[in-house]
């Protein structure tokens, strides 16, 4: 129905916590609410909706291994490989897994067809539900650094007909490009600092050369300065929320829990931050 | 024996770079004549990942027998050793002097790593 990404330049700014209040607010009134958790680096929002699992599935991405006895030693594996993860000296292959992005190119290209693959794990998916929410989420396994094979596997789990909420990772390189590709919409969480300000500039530069209609969240609205708001008025942003440093809010959070499930006005206000989003996604998208 | 020095720049005279995978130049030098063979552009000085067995592997394909340089990482130790290419450490000023210092025996020569993975991407890091 719609694929709704929560991303932000800046960690930190509470992305978990609109894409959980936002899911949350949402669920008395619709059916068909999920919540995906693509920050599989540092995935979190099952602490705060505390699914059941039903399905988990290990996911990896094929490397090479190389057959020596037919392998010539001619280079050519190494020469197309742009991540370095192969490097041919005299009569041996080098394999760094590490590096390696499963593109495949190495044993396509190989002459000798000297290079078989096989799956190398990166981490898990997990789905299951939180009441009426559905849940999935990525994890992926400590110390790896290939993340958007894990990402392209939870979105996988997106059902068109459900209103799919999407929580991406922070920054603006290959895993957030992953989790917010192909969405109908990105949310921007922000915050009214110096470096809020710096990394959303950098992501709504991402959204918009993705052609994403966006809009922005700026939570602990009340501290720091007025220059993020002014900045989504020049860019044409949308401030579609405001949440202020609130202590109800930060103890709630602390304890693992969503304000929208204690507070009935912040469960209005997610509701309309919906509206807003899917009144704005048609404003965007009409030509 | 040819032997590829890590460099800033071309030439005998130019400065050792203690960084072995990251170096921007590798100056190959015969050590018995002391004349100066090629200077190769590390291509992979700025590459995010791999850099160490990639100009291992640039080297060996040059026919590379030992390497002097400052430090080596594991994985530039693990490729250079697949090559059979001999490490030797503790170059410094040009690429002039180093060559005299391994001529004297005076470098270290080493078959592990001497300093820890990615550690030539903190100095001199360009983007």
């Amino acid at each position: 129905m719609i694929n709704l990404a929560i991303a932000s330049g800046k960690g930190g700014t509470g992305k978990t916590t609109v894409a959980v209040n936002l899911a949350l607010a949402l669920i008395p009134d619709y059916d068909n609410v999920e919540l995906l958790d693509c920050d599989v680096e540092e995935p979190n929002a099952h602490l705060f909706l505390k699914p059941e699992f039903e399905l988990e599935k290990a996911v990896g991405i094929p490397v090479p291994a190389v057959d020596h006895d037919r392998c010539t030693f001619c280079g050519r594996c190494s020469e197309v490989c742009m991540f370095n993860a192969l490097a041919v000296l005299k009569d041996q292959v080098i394999i760094l897994e590490e590096l390696c992005h499963g593109c495949g190119s190495c044993a396509y290209l190989c002459p000798e067809k000297a290079i078989t693959e096989y799956n190398r794990p990166i981490g898990t998916i997990k789905s299951g539900s939180a009441g009426k929410l559905k849940f999935g989420g990525g994890y992926l396994n400590p110390g790896e650094a290939m993340s958007p094979p894990l990402i392209n596997a939870v979105k996988k789990m997106i059902q068109p007909d459900h209103i799919s909420i999407i929580d991406a990772p922070p920054g603006t390189s290959c895993p957030v490009v992953s989790a917010v590709s192909g969405c109908d919409y990105c949310l921007l969480v922000t915050e009214p600092t110096p470096f809020g300000l710096n990394d959303l500039d950098l992501a709504s530069q991402m959204v918009s050369k993705l052609g994403l209609p966006a809009g922005v969240v700026i939570n602990r609205s009340d501290l720091g300065d007025d220059r993020g708001e002014k900045y989504c008025r020049h860019a044409g942003l949308p401030v579609l929320q405001k949440i202020p440093f609130d202590k109800e809010l930060a103890g709630l959070y602390a304890r693992g829990e969503a304000v929208v499930s204690h507070n009935r006005e912040w469960r209005r206000r997610f509701k309309a931050l919906f509206s807003g989003i899917t009144g704005n996604k048609k404003e965007v998208s009409r030509p | 024996m040819k032997l590829a020095i890590s460099a800033q720049g071309e030439g005998l005279n130019a400065q050792t770079d203690q960084r072995f995978g990251r170096c921007p130049y590798f100056v190959l030098v015969d050590s018995e004549s002391g004349e100066l063979l090629e200077s190769v552009r590390n291509e992979s000085a700025g590459a995010a990942g791999g850099a160490g067995p990639q100009s291992a592997q640039l080297l060996s394909h040059r026919g590379v027998e030992a390497v002097l340089t400052g430090n080596v990482g594991p994985k530039a130790a693990h490729a250079l050793k697949a090559g059979r290419i001999k490490i030797y450490t503790g170059v410094e000023g040009s690429v002039c002097a180093a060559v005299q210092k391994f001529n004297e025996n005076k470098l270290i020569a080493v078959s592990e790593a001497t300093t820890s993975a990615h550690s030539g991407m903190q100095k001199g890091r360009q983007r």
